[in-house]
């Protein structure tokens, strides 16, 4: 049988979803803490389609797809306000981002 | 124990590639390089969909992420000038405790796969294909209103992003208003 056990796929997914999350704990631009997170998205969703092959059901693609146009829609977002807060002050360094503090 | 077939060498270079990228994508102080080194980890991600039967999931990962998002990043990030990442201070509270919570989840995660090691679930590469079709009997019939919705969500984000961007023009308008009063 030339299977591959599913736990391979879970493992990969974990080590790239906390790379992701270290990524989106210390760096500092914005714009690298926004790659990071596509790159947590990305291991979520190689978990769903690894579990929709296991069990043969399409649903977890669906699901995919979804995430995959929330995405799409949150860095859009996301980038817009990344221009607009750099236009305002030129920066966008996050640490520095503290004007409702007090 | 372990059988190295063919299938499992792909598998395992192609996970190395992608962890390779993504550790590349984290440790780079260029985001230019960052952002190219994400492209990569993507396509190498849409492989394994390729390999574990989603077609349509591995193109829409190219399509979307890899051609799409990537290139509104490196737009933006050539657009700010902020290539060169700047070289940051001390090692702060927050590299420790980033460090440490990578480090548990990933320890975790290599345990789990030590103990545990074959799981009863496991992947046959190319079986359970899910062709264009059947995504699309479920999109239409069952995931009416989701896909519906995402088409709103799409809609707001558009012009959420205008109207974020277009600030400028916004504020000068409020400026004559008041000028005129």
């Amino acid at each position: 049988m030339n299977t591959i056990p599913m736990s391979y796929f879970l493992v990969l997914s974990a080590i790239m979803f906390s790379l992701g999350a270290i990524g989106v704990i210390t760096r500092r631009n914005p714009l690298v803490i926004f790659m990071s997170l596509e790159l947590m998205f990305n291991a979520a969703n190689l978990t769903f389609v690894a579990f929709s092959n296991a069990f043969g059901n399409a649903n977890g693609q669906i699901f995919v797809f979804f995430v995959m146009v929330v995405a799409a829609a949150e860095v859009a977002v996301g980038l817009a306000l990344i221009v607009a807060i750099f236009r305002a002050r030129g920066s966008i360094d996050i640490d520095l981002m503290s004007s409702m503090k007090n | 124990m372990l059988q190295l077939t063919p299938q499992l060498i792909i598998f395992f270079s192609v996970a190395a590639l992608a962890i390779a990228s993504a550790l590349g994508m984290l440790f780079s102080r260029n985001t230019v390089y960052a952002a190219l080194l994400l492209v990569l980890n993507f396509t190498t991600v849409a492989l394994i969909y390729f390999m574990i039967g989603a077609p349509f999931i591995g193109l829409a990962q190219i399509t979307i992420y890899a051609g799409a998002i990537m290139v509104l990043f490196l737009f933006v990030i050539m657009l700010l000038g902020t290539e060169v990442i700047a070289k940051h201070g001390p090692v702060g509270f927050q590299h420790i405790a980033a460090a440490f919570i990578g480090l548990v989840v990933i320890a975790e995660a290599i345990f789990v796969f030590l103990i545990k090691g074959q799981s009863a679930l496991s992947i046959i590469p190319g079986g359970n294909v899910v062709d264009v079709m059947e995504i699309g009997d479920l999109l239409y019939n069952q995931y009416l209103l989701p896909f519906e919705i995402t088409s709103f969500i799409l809609l707001v984000a558009v012009i959420g992003a205008i109207l974020l961007t277009k600030q400028e023009r916004v504020k000068s308008r409020i400026g004559k208003d008041e000028a005129k009063k």
